[in-house]
């Protein structure tokens, strides 16, 4: 019958933002406008909360006041409860901006006799809206008048004239209802409320509560029909808005330090993508926390806020844990870059996890993530529950352009090569940190499974944590494949020690050619003085023939001289 | 026979109810209509006809239309129309509908015929 109107109203559809995080996000605007929308759950399903947040976060946000209906809590009881999520509601009403109507029905002091109709709950009702010009009203619970009237038929024609009344009244209305066995609602009240139905879910598995919520109808409007986990603390209902795997978020080409200089030489020496995503797996004691609490200090020191989630130490113990290797995460929790919140993964759901990080992340602002381990969350789940989770959450921290690095434990040395919570496809790097155990010692082995969009090292390194910190060190390779740990020291001892001889002996020769040459020189030097002497002993015999030769000459000389005076003086000769 | 049953039951609720409850004792009855409506119309003669047979002067009626004064609903957590309120004696006692069945209404206002 009104069909036909609704649907040419469809494109035009108005919206009434609740101001619940998230909510409008889903039914892309909020409730429809000026319609009453149903709320059914369970009993702690949340949906008095749910309506009280739409009704207060209207006055608060959008200046439409609002009335509160209440058909079981007292006004009173009603006040203390949503003072804890700092909702002053007796403010509000001084502000006129609220309106709150306690509706109690006796059902011992009343008697029915003859027909009767509700016009007393429509009078008070137009009288609050009029009061107060309201624009949303809630109505919790209002099933709960079937127990106060003995004629269902009565009540029942009455409440769906009430409805049709308020969409006459052009108030955006929330009526609650209990779910029923087998029907959103115990006594079928969606029958009579059609144009909106959210069902909130208290869901428990393996005793960890899942609260989950639901649009299951939303006429003519478009609305996501998944089931969100949602949380209720003390900033009230916070609805994870679970988008679906939208590949079209923008990418950045900077490259961000993952804190280990050697590792970064090896992601083509300048370390990680921003924003994309990082798994470092490994068996037990591989040092995978180590990795990561470098990765958040590296983004600490860059002035980039870093929230980091740890599901197995508490924030004092990776305190304590980090500075044996020469992290100070302390200084960055005191500067406030730094964010250390420690959960355990049974805490609360695993779709509350995400919607408490969701929740963390538009609060910090960090431009880093780090879950450490995620492996953890699956005593809450199935892994594939978790893989789901994580999924959703790697869209949204990448549509945020946040990089996100996860650890992961592995147990099986032979399945270490199995995907992670199955998630290793989504990853854009995932390194993986084993030890390999040889000679009765374990060594960590690092190297890098994959990491989309660089030319990344392929080799294993040796992965040496000491009390200086982290450091990859080349393994070493020989016949015998890698040698790591003392076998790797021992080779380069070995290789130390050819070294060492091998210019031993080197010098060795040198000092022989040395004496070799020395004892030449010296053999030089004495054939010389050889020479020397040889040659001394000529000059001798020839100055001695010279001499000789000049005697004898002189003599000869002397001697002809004498014979030509002998000649002359004869007698003189015979003189002498 | 059920009226003989009745009648004692009322003889002894009357030995154990009459100290508390002087006969001057008025009866403050209060009817919530919402404008001049056949059902409110029909439960003001019906009250009016009981009162008289019951209560004669021992009664006042105020009757409240809620479309003139809707603040006054609240007061007395008055969700159906018409109701009938008892205000004095104490307890409260409210009887909703047109009161047609008078059985019900005299139950339901622990008003017993004084004339039989």
């Amino acid at each position: 019958m009104s069909r036909p109107v609704k649907k040419s109203n469809t494109t035009a559809l108005e919206k009434t933002p609740t101001g619940i995080n998230g909510f409008d996000e889903i039914t892309n605007g909020g409730l429809p406008a000026g319609r009453p929308t149903l709320v059914c759950g369970e009993a702690g399903a949340g949906k008095t909360l749910f309506s009280i947040e739409f009704v207060v976060r209207g006055a608060l946000q959008f200046k439409e006041p609002g009335i509160i209906m209440v058909f079981e809590e007292k006004a009173e009881d009603l006040e203390m409860n949503v003072a804890s999520l700092g909702f002053n509601l007796k403010k509000l009403q001084k502000d006129g901006l609220l309106w709150i109507d306690h509706v109690h029905v006796n059902r011992s002091e009343i008697e029915e006799t003859g027909m009767y109709d509700l016009d007393g709950l429509f009078i008070r009702l137009a009288h609050a809206i009029d009061s107060i010009n309201a624009k949303r009203v809630m109505l919790d619970t209002i099933e709960n008048l079937f127990g106060s009237f003995e004629n269902e038929g009565i009540l029942r024609s009455e409440l769906r004239r009430l409805f049709s009344w308020l969409k006459d009244r052009g108030v955006t209305a929330i009526i609650t209802a209990e779910k029923g066995v087998g029907m959103l609602t115990r006594h079928g009240l969606e029958e009579y409320v059609s144009d909106c139905v959210v069902q909130l879910e208290h869901r428990v598995e393996n005793q960890i509560s899942t609260r989950l919520l639901r649009v299951v109808k939303y006429r003519g409007s478009l609305h996501g029909t998944n089931e969100y986990p949602f949380l209720i603390d003390e900033d009230g209902i916070s609805v994870l808005p679970v988008t679906s795997l939208q590949l079209e978020r923008e990418v950045s080409s900077q490259r961000i330090s993952c804190g280990i200089e050697s590792l970064d030489t090896m992601l083509g020496g300048k370390g990680f993508f921003r924003g994309s995503s990082i798994l470092i797996s490994g068996t037990p004691g591989t040092g995978k926390t180590s990795i990561a609490a470098y990765f958040a200090d590296a983004s600490c020191r860059r002035k980039e806020r870093c929230l980091y989630y740890a599901f197995e130490e508490s924030p004092p113990q990776i305190i304590r844990n980090m500075q044996s290797i020469n992290v100070d995460l302390k200084k960055h929790i005191e500067s406030g870059m730094l964010q250390l919140i420690s959960t355990r993964p049974t805490l609360y759901g695993l779709e509350s996890h995400l919607v408490a990080i969701h929740k963390k992340v538009k609060q910090f602002k960090p431009r880093t993530v780090i879950l450490d381990p995620i492996t953890n969350l699956v005593s809450v789940a199935s892994a594939s529950e978790v893989k789901s989770m994580l999924m959703r959450l790697l869209d949204f921290l990448q549509a945020e352009g946040i990089t996100v690095l996860f650890t992961a434990l592995v147990f099986d040395k032979e399945n270490a090569l199995q995907a992670d919570e199955g998630i290793s496809s989504l990853v854009d790097a995932w390194i993986q940190v084993r030890d390999i155990e040889a000679n009765g010692e374990r060594n960590r082995g690092i190297y890098i499974m994959k990491s989309r969009g660089m030319n990344h090292s392929k080799q294993v390194r040796e992965f040496v944590i000491t009390s200086k910190g982290l450091e990859l060190v080349d393994v070493y390779l020989g016949p015998d494949g890698i040698l790591i740990g003392s076998a790797r020291v021992a080779q380069e001892l070995q290789e130390y020690t050819g070294k060492e001889l091998r210019s031993y002996a080197a010098s060795r020769k040198d000092q022989a050619i040395q004496r070799k040459k020395l004892v030449l020189e010296a053999k030089i030097a004495s054939l010389k003085e050889e020479f020397e002497s040889v040659q001394e002993e000529l000059n001798k015999t020839f100055i001695e023939e010279q001499l000789k030769k000049e005697i004898i000459e002189k003599n000869r000389q002397e001697l002809t001289k004498n014979r030509n005076s002998r000649i002359s003086e004869n007698g003189k000769n015979s003189k002498k | 026979m059920a009226k003989t049953v009745k009648n004692k039951t009322t003889k002894e609720l009357k030995s154990v109810i009459r100290p508390n409850k002087p006969k001057n004792d008025k009866w403050q009855l209060r009817l919530y209509i919402a404008g001049n409506t056949a059902k409110s119309i029909t439960a003001l003669t019906n009250l009016k006809k009981y009162c008289e047979q019951h209560l004669s002067n021992r009664y006042e009626i105020e009757v409240i239309d809620l479309l003139v004064n809707p603040q006054l609903a609240a007061g007395d957590q008055i969700l159906a129309i018409p109701t009938l309120v008892r205000k004095v004696p104490v307890p409260v006692r409210k009887i909703i509908g047109d009161l047609s069945n008078e059985e019900k209404v005299l139950v339901g206002l622990d008003l017993r015929p004084i004339k039989k």
